[in-house]
């Protein structure tokens, strides 16, 4: 086939027929908290992010009312949201990754091929149903929609394309006028790709960012068709291979495939702002202790051990008032790694005492697990110092416990009691799916 | 001599993490090498699990507490645990747990001639017809009820 200069370069019609779906939950975090409060259905609502600093999900009425971008800081808007009716929320992110794993789970059961992209978006490869009209993929995607809806009560949205940032850009296109649309939308057709594209401007494109759409700008590369059609070498050079595996798969030609197993972590961080300032060393002892605790947890959900961990502690640099900046790292190699929550504190409290200079205001602090390895059974070797049958199945039991009554029901001594410092969660809903003591009461 | 050995499932990457879980655990036993083996090895199965009986479909199934008694005619008491699920076709005589005009309510459903009626199983309350103008919605089926006996 023959390419000619203003030709539409979709390829679409001579590959084998790829099909796949972008489904992603409305608002998710709001959603989430209006399962359990159905009395907020229709009313504005924000989430937050941790320690309420800025708004992390708003729902179509906030942004009907012209409030509340994205990632704007809470504390500039509060009032406005006082005045205006807007219900806010802390993050309860238990709640929401236990709403996402039932979203998966439910998408799991229309495909085998299933790609968790992020709390709230998954692909799903609809292969076998090359033969099937248009008309029954839009019913198969609504009836995906309606499933999920009604065993999890979160509203989704559903994008279909053959391949994947077509799929993604059918499901912005559905999310942008949902009374029409109806929340699904299919850029399956060749037809329907020529009418939509020429619409679809470049920065709305997965992969693009405004970096790369002033760039593309420049070189009068408006909207998704003419990036489309723009000369492969123009789109390399500016773009590296990014950008033409962007292109091609806007032409029909499917070259990200869908991510099934999760590839192992390289490495495992767990860190957080303080709320304040904190300057005592016990104070920091207890936050380190948090962080070993809250990756090691993680460690062992993905059967890994750690090799080597990175206890880091900083100052905050655009303080007005304390200005004495610090910023101190240390880290520490183990013989034979561990998953023991125990040992791994005792080895970063090592670092920490390492690094801890009195006097300072510290505004954060966290753990690096790196090395990472699948944990294998006891090596008999005499230098081993792996961790043993029986502190193994003493963090089991910790875990088990934790895992029934709540995080940190049960824990090292050192992590304390009494956490000023810690974050502001103050408008979080209850813990609905995952503490006994919080379930939805009817 | 028995040689018992116990093989625990990893929770964290097959199952949706709902509350209550004891791990399933398969137990079998067999002897040593020299020696009979025993009559029972081809019968062993696994142990009862209450979850697998009662959440069919984790990712639909939310743990609920009762905090009214409008359904104590049928045995639901103040303080129970309803075991809900959201993927159940609601039918006439259904147990659900409904929102009312935005509030939760447990009810059973009664559905004929076109009309729909939520009925308390408790003479102080009397049915509640649902029309037009009330907002209705159906959050799930009510599967089992667990009271605790030991409470007075």
């Amino acid at each position: 086939m023959t390419l000619f200069k203003d030709m539409p370069k979709d390829m679409s019609k001579n590959m084998p027929k790829n099909i796949i779906a972008l489904v992603d939950c409305n608002s998710f975090y709001c959603s989430c908290e209006r399962v359990f409060r159905p009395d907020l259905w229709n009313k504005p609502i924000v989430v937050l992010s941790n320690g309420d600093g800025v708004i992390v999900s708003r729902t179509d009425e906030v942004k009907a009312m012209g409030l509340g971008q994205m990632s704007e800081p809470y504390f500039k808007i509060k009032d406005e949201f006082q005045r205006r009716g807007v219900y806010v929320f802390s993050s309860n992110y238990a709640l929401y990754a236990d709403m996402s794993r039932r979203v998966m789970k439910t998408l799991s059961e229309f495909t085998p091929e299933l790609e968790v992209y992020s709390i709230d978006e998954a692909f799903l490869s609809l292969r076998g149903f090359e033969n099937f009209e248009n008309k029954d993929l839009m019913a198969y995607a609504k009836k995906i929609r309606e499933t999920v809806l009604k065993h999890t009560g979160i509203p989704v949205s559903v994008g279909l394309g053959p391949t994947k940032v077509l799929a993604k850009a059918a499901n912005q296109i559905a999310k942008k006028n949902k009374m029409k649309t109806g929340c699904i939308y299919s850029l399956l057709s060749l037809g329907q790709r020529e009418i939509d594209l020429c619409q679809f401007p470049v920065q709305d494109l997965w992969g693009i960012g405004r970096q790369s759409s002033k760039k593309l700008n420049d070189y009068k590369i408006f909207n998704a068709a003419q990036l489309r059609d723009a000369n492969e070498l123009l789109i390399q050079k500016k773009l590296t291979i990014v950008g033409r595996r962007i292109q091609d798969e806007l032409r029909g030609i499917s070259c990200i495939d869908l991510k099934q197993a999760e590839a192992d972590k390289k490495q495992i961080i767990s860190s957080r702002s303080f709320d304040g300032y904190v300057t005592s060393k016990t104070h920091l002892q207890e936050s380190i202790a948090l962080h070993v605790s809250e990756a090691a947890i993680k460690l062992r959900k993905q059967n890994l051990i750690t090799k080597c961990i990175t206890v880091f502690i900083q100052t905050n640099p655009y303080s007005q008032v304390y200005k004495e900046q610090d910023f101190g790292s240390s880290s520490i190699s183990l013989l034979s790694g561990s998953s023991h929550t125990g040992k791994l504190i005792s080895y970063a409290l090592k670092c920490l005492d390492q690094i801890y200079k009195s006097g300072f205001y510290y505004k954060k602090a966290g753990v690096i697990f790196h090395d990472l390895s699948k944990k294998m059974g006891s090596q008999t070797d005499f230098f081993n110092e792996c961790d043993s049958d029986q502190e193994d199945q003493i963090m089991k039991i910790l875990d088990r416990i934790n895992d029934f009554h709540g995080k940190h029901t049960l824990k090292y001594a050192v992590l304390g009691t009494d956490k000023e410092w810690e974050l502001k969660f103050k408008l979080k809903s209850p813990y609905y799916t995952t503490r006994w003591s919080d379930l939805l009461r009817v | 001599m028995v040689n018992l050995e116990i093989l625990s499932s990893d929770f964290h990457s097959s199952s949706d993490s709902l509350p209550s879980q004891i791990p399933p655990v398969l137990f079998f036993e067999g002897y040593v090498p020299a020696g009979f083996p025993s009559p029972a090895e081809a019968y062993t199965e696994n142990r009862l699990n209450l979850h697998d009986l009662v959440v069919q479909k984790p990712a639909a199934t939310f743990f609920v507490r009762v905090n009214g008694d409008s359904m104590m005619g049928i045995g639901i008491y103040r303080g129970d645990l309803l075991i809900v699920d959201r993927s159940l076709e609601p039918v006439h005589r259904s147990i659900i747990v409904a929102v009312v005009n935005g509030e939760f309510t447990l009810k059973r459903l009664i559905k004929g001639d076109g009309r729909i009626k939520l009925r308390a199983e408790n003479p102080l309350y009397p049915d509640l017809e649902i029309t037009a103008e009330t907002h209705f919605e159906i959050w799930g089926v009510v599967a089992y009820n667990l009271h605790d006996l030991r409470k007075p």
